[in-house]
């Protein structure tokens, strides 16, 4: 009866038939047409985060000769990694358009609980590690509870998770202000010691392995539309791609394996400190594993389809408030996971760890990085790229604003970048809609 | 009150309501009811607001549960729970508020919910829905969309539209409601769809068009039923009537002998106004 249903459609799929929508190859300049077609249309995405990071970089290092040494850019990695993984959950509860304020004070709380257990219970660092972790995807879960089905808005739910964690990090402490943490594993993680990182051959191994995976996933890809019919991206655009990360990823793990020590002390005599942090490949796996979890699989679309109006996702039979509670899951998880890796860089924990301003620079490189503050779109690598943004600035401002003011200044400039990039975000939605 | 029996020897409708009731508590809003689509068909729904128009494609799908009544489907006695037992029998509807996601393309959209997977780790076939999209577009000779990964915040009205009826179409469904489809649309793009929606009918599929604009149903419809006041005034071919009798029928029940008889008419303006 109905000739267009799946009974035609699931016939083979032969490449030689016609094809509605131009199913060819773009050559390069339909390409660079398209995708600047997209700009204008308000998909901006990463692209005003990755220019503001290329221009810091080249003030900051005409400014400060320092600024792109080894190690400072290895000490900008270390402290960028935390940021950057609270900002990968936060990704996913801005995509549904809310907020969770709780998630800095969330990380350490949980990162302390880990340090009491390390310490004063004696427990090995796994179960610390998953203590931590399993406390944060259950607040999480009661957090999303609340929003889903209780219907309190987030602000108010993760406000009141803000405080309430602050205490529960003070009690947790105890008397003392702070707990000190020697376990070597975690340690190694933020490579606290000048030591702790990975050999020079295991960064080129890392890199290979990125570089030939992306480039296996892409061209796989465009293999297959290409034999479906469909319109792909040209080939050498996708070769410029991998040989670009190729380049860039060269030049970081080169380095990176330049000895940083440049003045020998007698402590630091016969020691080198080289090589790519250990944080780098947790990012990589965390970048990979949630942007496949976004990008490739059915909860992803479903969690940007319920960010993009949640009603439809209703109607298409998806579980609404199941997605919107595992948001928070997902958020408060990887809060959970950003407090043991801060425990780390810190080599233990204090009474006011995970408070002050580290919420609110994860929420910053999200958005700078490209993810809307009104849901819906928005990447795992915003993370990285906005959270490089940060620590840049925040680098290179301790750098150039001398004197007792420095601080003040930096947070001031923060604030204003972070404001900027709302503002981006807002008008290139606005854009988006005008062109209905 | 009667109900046309289409032209003569033609099939068995695909849906054949009888006597359908539904009361909201103290409210009787569907009282009696005869409804038929068919096949290869386009059947305006018509009438005035609050005559019941909504609530009877809420009942058609699932939405609401009907008191009483017959509900046939393709000649069987069918019970539609709600709105995935509708989908399961092949019967789509497209609300008026389109139900897309904006920050979607046409494809996510299209497969939004159903989204076919591949592999043992069930990633996203994208090649596999875009191919289908394309088709399912293509065979409703849909040009006006540049390119099926488009983002629906990018389309147009009319777009827009024509994307929510081809995601309707593509389950393989047999009957589709369509809820005001030019209600907030241009002249240029109310054609458009008006086209789509006759093409639909030619492609097989019985297509319930709900408007308030007697050009669109005059222009595209086959059959138009005339409900009023939560009775239908009429189900009839649109040959057989003119533009006079259908606004006759929706405002008043009747038309010359078309309609309810004028003691029922009265009786249910009656009782409306008191």
């Amino acid at each position: 009866m109905s000739t267009i249903g799946n009974d035609r459609l699931s016939q083979p799929l032969n490449a030689g038939e016609e094809q509605p929508f131009q199913a060819r190859s773009l050559n390069p300049r339909e390409y660079a047409l398209d995708y600047v077609q997209r700009l204008r249309g308000g998909e901006m995405g990463a692209i005003p985060g990755l220019l503001g990071l290329v221009v810091l970089v080249i003030l900051f290092s005409i400014l400060q000769s320092g600024f792109l040494s080894a190690y400072n850019v290895e000490n900008m990695v270390i402290d960028g990694a935390p940021t950057i993984i609270m900002a990968m959950g936060l990704v996913f509860v801005l995509l549904l358009g809310e907020i969770d304020l709780s998630a800095g004070t969330a990380s350490g709380a949980t990162a302390v609980l880990a340090a009491v257990l390390l310490v004063r219970h004696q427990m090995n660092w796994i179960v610390a590690v998953i203590a931590a972790g399993l406390v944060g995807a259950i607040i999480g879960g009661f957090i999303g509870w609340l929003r889903a089905k209780v219907g309190i808005p987030s602000f108010v739910i993760t406000l009141a998770a803000f405080l309430s964690f602050q205490g529960v990090t003070v009690i947790l402490i105890g008397g003392g202000g702070s707990i000190l943490v020697s376990d070597h594993t975690l340690l190694a993680l933020e490579s606290a010691s000048i030591s702790d990182y990975m050999p020079i051959w295991g960064g080129w191994l890392l890199l290979a392995i990125v570089v030939l995976g992306y480039a296996a996933v892409k061209f796989r890809t465009l293999a297959k539309r290409r034999a479906s019919g469909l319109s792909t991206e040209p080939n050498q655009i996708a070769l410029v791609k991998v040989v670009a990360l190729a380049a860039l990823g060269a030049v970081f793990v080169y380095y990176m394996g330049i000895n940083r020590i440049v003045t020998h002390t007698f402590l630091t005599a016969g020691q080198t400190s080289e090589g790519v942090p250990w944080i780098v490949p947790l990012l990589l796996v965390l970048l990979f594993a949630l942007s496949f979890l976004l990008g490739r699989t059915r909860y992803g679309r479903h969690v940007y389809a319920v960010g993009g109006n949640d009603e439809a996702a209703r109607r298409a039979g998806i579980r609404v408030d199941l997605v919107r509670i595992s948001v928070f899951v997902m958020c408060s998880f990887l809060a959970a996971l950003a407090g043991l890796v801060q425990m780390s860089a810190q080599a233990g924990v204090n009474s006011a760890q995970g408070g002050g301003n580290t919420l609110l620079l994860a929420v910053g490189a999200a958005v700078i990085g490209g993810t809307s503050l009104f849901g819906g779109r928005g990447r795992v690598i915003d993370a990285i790229i906005g959270g490089a943004v940060v620590e840049v600035i925040s680098y290179g401002m301790s750098d150039l604003i001398s004197g007792s003011n420095g601080p003040g200044w930096q947070l001031i400039i923060t604030g204003i970048v972070l404001l900027v990039a709302a503002g981006f975000d807002a008008v290139s939605r606005r854009a988006g809609i005008s062109r209905q | 009150m009667s109900v046309d029996a289409g032209p003569r020897g033609a099939s068995e409708p695909i849906l054949r309501l009888r006597g359908i009731q539904k009361s909201f508590g103290p409210v009787h809003v569907l009282k009696g009811v005869d409804f038929e689509a068919r096949s290869g068909e386009v059947t305006a729904l018509v009438g005035d607001n609050g005559a019941g128009k909504s609530t009877l494609v809420k009942c058609i799908g699932g939405t609401y549960a009907i008191d009483d009544g017959e509900y046939l489907y393709d000649g069987d006695h069918v019970r539609v729970h709600g709105p995935r037992d509708a989908s399961a029998l092949g019967i789509e509807i497209v609300y008026q508020d389109l139900a897309l996601c904006d920050n979607l393309d046409i494809v996510q959209n299209m497969f939004l919910g159903r989204e076919e997977v591949t592999g043992a780790a069930r990633v996203l076939d994208e090649a596999k829905m875009e191919l289908m999209a394309g088709r399912t577009l293509a065979s409703l000779s849909v040009r006006t969309v540049k390119s099926v990964r488009q983002k629906v915040s990018s389309l147009s009205g009319g777009q827009r539209q024509t994307v929510a009826i081809a995601k309707a179409v593509l389950w393989n469904s047999k009957l589709v409601i369509l809820d005001e489809p030019t209600a907030a649309l241009g002249v240029a793009q109310t054609a458009q769809v008006l086209d789509l929606v006759r093409r639909l009918a030619d492609q097989g599929l019985a297509v319930v068009l709900i408007s308030h604009n007697m050009n669109d149903v005059l222009q595209v419809a086959d059959s138009i039923a005339a409900l009023y006041l939560g009775q239908m005034a009429a189900q009839v071919r649109r040959s057989e009537v003119t533009h006079t009798q259908i606004v006759e029928l929706i405002t008043a029940g009747r038309s010359g002998d078309l309609g309810l008889t004028s003691s029922a008419a009265a009786a249910e303006g009656n009782g409306a106004r008191a």
